[in-house]
């Protein structure tokens, strides 16, 4: 199964840190990533712009509209992701606990709603 | 009256504490029901907060328990209709009410139900916190990183099984005791391993985790004191909460074996863990966990004499692995073939990782590897090593001191 990891988080606690503090964070990202690939289990992963960079739409009576960010309607912010494979939910979490983002924020692990699959 | 209930309710929770797992075995032993017994105990306790403060605490706390969920249980069957309770249950419950008689404990029995084969080794472990301690599915999933609700519903599964499927209260035949006791002691030694991974201490579950998986090896060994697996686990654990608090300084940072001060050990735990093994070892017959066990005694006699003891180290590990065949085994074992025969000798002697899903996902695998490609003048391959090493660990603490190490390769 593909889980999707969402990394909650902060965004202004990475600019009040330190030049080498955003080092260390970046390291441990690496790190993490690497484990992922080394275990053969990473399927994909990106860090996304900061979330006032955001735009965000919807169409109302067949019209679109368009809401610029930023929003402010929680303080952490989705800044990235990983997408996986595992087994299970538990294998899953075990990686979940291991992502540098639970020392600063909040990751929430989603199983992916795998095509053909019924629906209910 | 405030002064009263908050009396009841500490003795509530002292024989809670105590006598929780007597109780629950002893009221489920008979009708096979763990989850019945754990409500009508739960119905007694939320009783006995409603009495005790107005009528006093009872002499005999837990046979008044005892009698109250044998009646809220029999409520509860009768209402299900179930025919098997019968008055007689009540009535030996009254009399060891009035006599003042010690419940007989089938606690032991109770564990080997917990642990029995037909029942998923992940759950067993679980189980016995639950049925035995009293742990709440929350805490207990906290600690095994689960969710919630699928521990809870694991627990409830595996319960209903045991009903269910009959499966037994006792203390299996001689001829099957080994084997079944084996799967107490590793549900044992898992749940002990959980809670050791809190080596800073900040997590006071996973702390308490750690101290009733050493309650519940210490009742083993207690009640089966001519098995010398049952001493062996029991000494393990002693020797490696005897060091808990020595793996982290002042400033919290992780303090590798070698470099621990001895002063900050706990020798009473040790002197106890060294009798275990002892009185383990006059029975001859070697187990896994006397090996694990004497492995622990050997590092800490080298540590503290500073003598060089790893030929009798490697033959331990030697010993281990051909019981165990275990890659975490043969992990270890390298570190010791390094020290032995050299750094080259070690590297050729870690297991592959090839198609070994479980190592390539085991931290202490790519931390050895480093520190042995490091040692035999692999810079490149160690820090590539350490790097998933660090990816791999969910500790802080940990993670800085292997990022130091790293720094350090080819310096």
């Amino acid at each position: 199964m593909q889980y999707l990891l969402m990394l909650y988080g902060d965004e202004s606690a990475w600019t009040r840190m330190t030049k080498e503090q955003q080092e260390q964070g970046a390291a441990a990202y690496f790190a993490y990533t690497e484990a992922l690939k080394q275990a053969g289990v990473l399927r994909g992963s990106n860090r996304l712009r900061p979330s006032q960079t955001a735009t965000r739409m919807r169409a109302e009576n067949g019209k679109t509209q368009v809401l610029d960010g930023p929003f402010a309607d929680s303080k952490e912010k989705l800044g990235g992701y990983y997408l996986i494979e595992a087994p299970d939910l538990d294998a899953a979490m075990s990686w979940t606990a291991r992502c540098p983002g639970v020392q600063h924020g909040t990751v929430e692990v989603r199983a992916i709603w795998q095509m053909g699959e019924a629906g209910y | 009256m405030a002064d009263e209930h908050a009396l009841a309710h500490s003795v509530a929770e002292t024989v809670a504490r105590r006598s929780y797992g007597k109780l629950i075995a002893y009221l489920a032993a008979r009708t096979g029901d763990v989850a019945g017994a754990e409500d009508a105990l739960a119905d007694a306790f939320a009783e006995a907060l409603v009495h005790w403060p107005v009528s006093g605490c009872p002499e005999n706390a837990e046979a008044w328990l005892l009698t109250v969920a044998r009646r809220k249980g029999l409520d509860r069957a009768r209402r299900r209709q179930y025919e098997d309770t019968t008055d007689e249950d009540l009535e030996q419950a009254g009399a060891a009410l009035k006599e003042g008689a010690e419940i007989p404990d089938r606690r032991l029995a109770l564990l080997f139900a917990c642990a029995h084969p037909a029942l998923n080794p992940a759950v067993r472990a679980p189980l016995m916190l639950q049925a035995v301690m009293g742990l709440d599915a929350a805490r207990i999933a906290t600690a095994f990183l689960a969710s919630p609700a699928a521990m809870s519903k694991r627990l409830v599964r595996a319960k209903s099984k045991i009903r269910e499927a009959g499966i037994p209260f006792r203390l299996p035949e001689r001829e099957e005791l080994g084997e079944r006791l084996n799967a107490v002691l590793a549900a044992i030694y898992a749940a002990y391993t959980e809670g050791w991974a809190d080596a800073a201490g900040t997590d006071a579950f996973r702390q308490e985790l750690s101290g009733e998986a050493i309650f519940l090896a210490r009742l083993v060994a207690e009640l089966l004191p001519e098995e010398p697996e049952a001493l062996g686990l029991c000494a393990l654990l002693l020797y490696a909460e005897a060091r808990r608090g020595a793996r982290r300084d002042a400033a919290g940072e992780f303090v590798p074996f070698e470099r621990q001060e001895v002063t900050r050990w706990d020798g009473a735990m040790i002197a106890e863990a060294e009798r275990l093994l002892g009185r383990a070892g006059v029975a001859g017959r070697m187990g896994r966990y006397q090996l694990e066990a004497a492995l622990q005694s050997a590092h800490i006699a080298r540590h503290r004499a500073g003598w060089n003891n790893w030929t009798d180290v490697l033959q331990l590990y030697d010993a281990l692995l051909a019981l165990t065949a275990s890659p975490v085994v043969a992990v270890n074992r390298a570190l010791a073939v390094a020290e032995v025969e050299g750094a080259a000798a070690g590297v050729a002697a870690l297991p592959n990782p090839e198609g070994d899903a479980r190592l390539r996902t085991y931290q202490p695998y790519w931390a050895v590897r480093a520190e042995l490609l490091a040692r035999a003048g692999d810079g490149n391959g160690a820090r590539h090593a350490y790097e998933v090493a660090i990816g791999l660990e969910r500790d802080p603490a940990i993670q800085r001191f292997l990022r130091e190490k790293q720094a350090q390769v080819g310096k």
